[in-house]
């Protein structure tokens, strides 16, 4: 039986328009043997649950560059509940200040990565946590 | 397997669906198990294929057409199989189709599922049809497939879909690239997408010529006016399909109503000439084979001593065996067939 590919959402909500980060994690994980979806600029909350929703994805990565993480994030994991995707792997990237990481991680949020964070750091956070998750 | 999950299905519960999609994408046993359920309620959604060269704007076409479907009176639902490669190398892929159907997100009925080919030639990936089946009973009217941006041989989805719409664009060829054999044969319905860019018309005449050249013994179509609607022209059932040569800007929705008539109109046509069930007949048969093949390929393989494969390899790598002649061994020296 082939194995279980890990399947990925990469969403950038809000209004900023810098997605070179979403992109070049997306790449990462891509070459990672991961299977990647990238949904493109100014998804709304619920754009993101419904795509994490049709495509069955054990991942959710968010790259928040607006400094609205604070609204968003909490928006997101809310929406994703609705729809019965709260247990996703989630992940936010991009220029979130020191001081807002411990709420976000309460909030739901499992790994925070700033700028500069290694993609393979990245890879190896997923993978852990998927193999966790199948022996559970 | 959960019973509980094809219930919920039945009832069009979304993550259901999305779960089974998964199973069957992994071929797991609850995979098999649900497509064997699911298959006596098959059969009834139209299955269109939309295939073309990368870049030549499938995935704004699909989201073009969907949009326009969703905004009829008793609008059908729609499902949405979008197939990106794998990479050869790393096995992971990146889907990125839903960047180009932004209208489409915010909409309950319609449902886009991205996926990887994995591995699979031809345009599709293995677990395509079973996904189109999966939609079909899950009560979709209308699937639209989009293959990978494909170059001129990857016709699978002709196989799996009763309407096939080949993207071409502006400036891609000349007449000699459109009397080759393959992608352009398996249109039902041709499009020359960005049609605002020059050579439009140029485009446009060599696929008509093309199709001329290939319909002008067969058919008694060609004393039909050219200005008579798609759909006056081809109800008639008694006469073959000839592929109209439509020109659209998809982000710009230009030309999409004109191209779901010629859809709707393929549709009749295939219903009133009875090559609908021809279709299905077809399709059907190639399922029931490639499923033998693999079953008699796994048979094979599990009745093999260990090592033999590598051994016999060995051999006609060193030139001391043909490949035929390995493969009349392996087989014979196979317990399990």
């Amino acid at each position: 039986m082939p194995e279980k590919k890990i399947r990925v959402l990469i969403a950038k909500p809000g209004l900023d328009g810098h997605d070179r980060g979403a992109k070049v994690i997306a790449h990462a994980l891509r070459d990672d043997g991961m299977e990647v979806i990238y949904t493109g600029l100014r998804q709304t909350p619920q754009m993101i649950a419904e795509a994490a929703l049709q495509e069955d994805v054990d991942v959710v990565g968010l790259s928040i560059l607006s400094g609205a993480h604070n609204v968003l994030v909490p928006q997101v994991i809310q929406k994703l509940r609705e729809v019965g995707k709260g247990n996703v792997f989630l992940f936010v990237g991009g220029i979130i200040p020191q001081t807002d990481i411990p709420g976000l991680l309460q909030a739901g949020v499992k790994k925070v990565y700033g700028p500069g964070t290694d993609t393979r750091k990245v890879c190896q956070d997923i993978r852990a946590a998927m193999a966790e998750r199948q022996q559970a | 397997m959960s019973t509980e999950l094809l219930e919920n299905l039945k009832k069009g519960d979304r993550l259901a669906l999305s779960r089974i999609l998964s199973q069957v994408e992994s071929q797991s046993e609850a995979g098999s198990q649900a497509l064997e359920a699911l298959f006596p309620f098959t059969g009834k959604a139209h299955k269109v294929g939309i295939t073309g060269a990368p870049g030549a704007g499938k995935s704004s076409l699909v989201n073009a057409l969907a949009h326009q479907l969703r905004r009829q009176q008793d609008a059908p639902r729609v499902a949405i199989i979008a197939v990106d490669p794998t990479s050869p190398f790393t096995g992971g892929a990146l889907l990125g189709d839903r960047v180009r159907m932004p209208d489409l997100q915010q909409d309950p009925g319609v449902f886009i599922r991205s996926m990887a080919t994995r591995g699979a030639l031809g345009g599709l990936a293995a677990a395509t049809e079973a996904f189109s089946q999966v939609f079909d009973a899950a009560g979709y009217d209308i699937i639209l497939i989009e293959t990978v941006g494909a170059g001129q041989a990857e016709v699978d989805v002709v196989n799996l879909a009763h309407t096939t719409i080949v993207v071409d664009t502006p400036g891609t060829g000349d007449d000699i690239q459109s009397i080759k054999a393959g992608i352009l044969e398996i249109a039902d319905i041709l499009v020359v997408n960005k049609a605002d860019r020059p050579g439009a018309e140029q485009s446009v005449r060599y696929l008509q010529a093309m199709l001329e050249m290939g319909y002008s013994r067969s058919s008694t179509a060609g004393h039909h006016a050219p200005e008579a609607s798609i759909t006056e022209t081809l109800r008639e059932s008694t006469r073959p399909w000839v592929p109209p040569v439509l020109k659209t800007i998809a982000i710009e929705s230009q030309g999409i109503e004109e191209l779901l008539e010629a859809m709707q109109a393929h549709r009749c046509y295939l219903i009133e000439s009875g090559n609908w069930q021809v279709k299905e007949r077809q399709a059907l048969q190639k399922a029931i084979q490639r499923a033998i093949a693999q079953n008699l390929i796994n048979r094979w393989q599990e009745g093999l001593s260990p090592g033999l494969f590598e051994e016999t390899l060995q051999a006609v790598v060193e030139r001391k065996m043909s490949p035929e002649s390995a493969a009349q061994y392996l087989l014979e020296a196979s317990q399990g067939l």
